[in-house]
């Protein structure tokens, strides 16, 4: 199967790689997937006083539509609201990447990602974690 | 050097090009049907097919009577054991066969349970190496036939072959063998090894794609198969259908060309591939999958954890490898050869296979090294299984949300 040029390029040369501080309460991190089904994607983002996102980390075992995908979503983290944040669907990856149908999954964990580390940055911050429907799976 | 370099010769190998050249005259001069008795056409392909099926009996010590020219091993495996459970229904009904087989052979067995045979699928140590004891346990007075095969596609693990015959032998079973992927590159002898029945197939040693044979036995005991096609009745009634002239001449010289390069062959790749997985098991966990002293000569196949294969391959630009893991599948299920050897999911997912062939150079393995170094320790730094694991976090105790 051959990949997009921009998975290869995300994949190639990967935004934000690396680590923030997840005992700092600015600092919300999601950790979705598992080992065994061959993707974990952790993604990092730190907030403001005004609930915007100032920074964005990703670290991700998998393929490279899953490296990719995390990738992307970091890049569109940096600058949003947490409540636009929480509007990322998982087709607008699908679409930006090209991804085929049969990595659809890759982008839903991505969307997850995303959806958990708000949610902890929430929670965290005496906020009430908010149940999103569903990703299209 | 030429990239990409192809290091997935379990897969298939390319052709060599003295096989090629034996080919070409019979698909425009000598084009003739072998089954034409009547005029100079029909002989001179008949007499093609002859010296060929006397090549291949000869690289496997068994007589040019014993040959059956199927497309494949694939097809060779469906004859074998769908044949034998024909053949042989009134004796009995249960097969044994293991858990690290070819689709060809499992899917095959899957079928006959479904037409009423019994199939015993032996789990393998975690060596990938069958324990003879416990197929010993499962051998009843109903077994008609024990199917093992020879090498291992995954991680090239050689079976105990001979003992596994004797005891099929014991209990008057027939032992049949999928050497797909030992034959030609390691010696297999049918009646050393004790085989009554033996797939292969020319693509995997340097002939073409589409040709392969069946070994049947014909004294001691004298094996019969029922065939699977209904025609013309060739191939001694067990396989009908016009003989693939150009094909069989293709088989016949990869054979004979295996067995006059075969040991010079096994002493140059065995070495190459001692070196790569030298080179790439210095690297921190990293793991060599299966029994490493019962193995082919030109396989490695390695765990490099923490990092995913199908990524690891995107990054291993120009090396065409293969992996155990399988995120293109709805599954999302690695290899079920991995899996049966114990290896977690997760090690599973990590693997690559290393297939070295005829013509792959020490240049080329040198760069391969570099290559595949170059993206775990890339890989590496991006996951946080790697970091967790630097940390000294324990994985097994996270709880991982399942997707």
């Amino acid at each position: 199967m051959a990949y997009s040029d921009k998975v290869i390029d995300h994949y190639t040369h990967p935004r934000n790689v690396g680590t923030l501080d997840k005992s700092k309460n600015t600092v919300g991190t999601g950790l979705v997937g598992a080992p065994e089904c061959g993707d974990v994607m952790r993604l990092q983002i730190e907030v403001n006083a005004d609930n915007v996102i100032t920074d964005a980390k990703f670290k991700t075992f998998g393929c490279g539509s899953a490296i990719a995908s995390s990738s992307l979503a970091t890049e569109w983290l940096k600058g949003k609201s947490i409540d636009d944040a929480m509007k990322i669907d998982n087709m607008d990856i699908v679409e930006e990447l090209a991804l085929p149908p049969v990595k659809i999954h890759c982008s839903v964990l991505a969307e997850d990602a995303i959806k958990a580390a708000i949610n902890d940055y929430r929670v965290k911050n005496g906020m009430e974690a908010l149940v999103s429907e569903k990703a299209h799976h | 050097m030429n990239l990409p370099i192809y290091l997935d010769n379990n897969a298939t190998t390319p052709m060599d090009p003295r096989v090629l050249e034996a080919m070409l005259p019979y698909f425009t001069n000598k084009f003739g049907n072998a089954a034409s008795r009547n005029h100079p056409f029909g002989w001179v392909a008949e007499e093609a097919v002859d010296y060929a099926r006397e090549q291949v009996a000869k690289l496997i010590g068994a007589n040019e009577k014993e040959i059956i020219f199927t497309s494949g091993a694939t097809e060779s495996d469906n004859l074998g054991i769908k044949g034998v459970f024909e053949m042989y229904k009134e004796k009995g009904n249960h097969i044994i066969t293991c858990t690290t087989e070819h689709k060809a052979v499992l899917d095959t067995c899957k079928h006959l349970e479904k037409q009423g045979a019994r199939v015993t699928y032996l789990p393998v140590q975690s060596d990938g190496l069958l324990d003879l004891a416990l197929l010993e346990q499962h051998m009843t007075n109903e077994t008609i036939l024990v199917c093992i095969m020879y090498g291992n596609n995954e991680i090239g693990v050689i079976q105990p072959v001979k003992e596994i015959a004797a005891i099929a032998h014991k209990f008057g079973a027939l032992f049949m063998t999928d050497a797909t992927q030992a034959v030609g590159k390691i010696p297999v002898d049918v009646i050393k090894d004790g085989i009554d029945i033996l797939a292969m197939s020319a693509h995997k040693m340097y002939g073409p794609k589409g040709i392969g044979a069946l070994y049947v036995r014909r004294k001691n005991p004298r094996v019969k198969v029922t065939a699977q096609m209904d025609g013309g009745g060739h191939e001694r009634g067990m396989r009908s259908g016009t003989l693939n002239v150009p094909g069989i001449v293709g088989l016949g010289k990869a054979c004979e060309l295996c067995l006059q390069d075969m040991e010079a062959d096994t002493i140059r790749l065995s070495a190459l591939r001692d070196k790569l997985e030298a080179a790439l098991t210095v690297m921190e966990e990293s793991y060599v999958n299966g029994n490493v002293n019962h193995r082919l000569p030109h396989v490695a196949n390695i765990s490099f954890k923490y990092v995913e294969g199908e990524g690891l391959m995107m990054a291993m630009k120009d090396l065409a490898v293969s992996s155990g893991s399988a995120c293109t599948s709805a599954s999302l299920e690695p290899s079920y050869v991995l899996k049966s050897l114990g290896l977690s999911d997760d090690l599973a997912h990590s693997s690559i296979r290393f297939g070295l062939g005829r013509f792959t150079t020490e240049e080329e393995v040198d760069y391969a090294v570099k290559v595949t170094m170059d993206a775990v320790n890339h890989l590496r730094e991006l996951s946080p299984l790697w970091e967790m694991f630097k940390e000294g976090i324990d994985l097994d105790s996270i709880e991982w949300a399942e997707h």
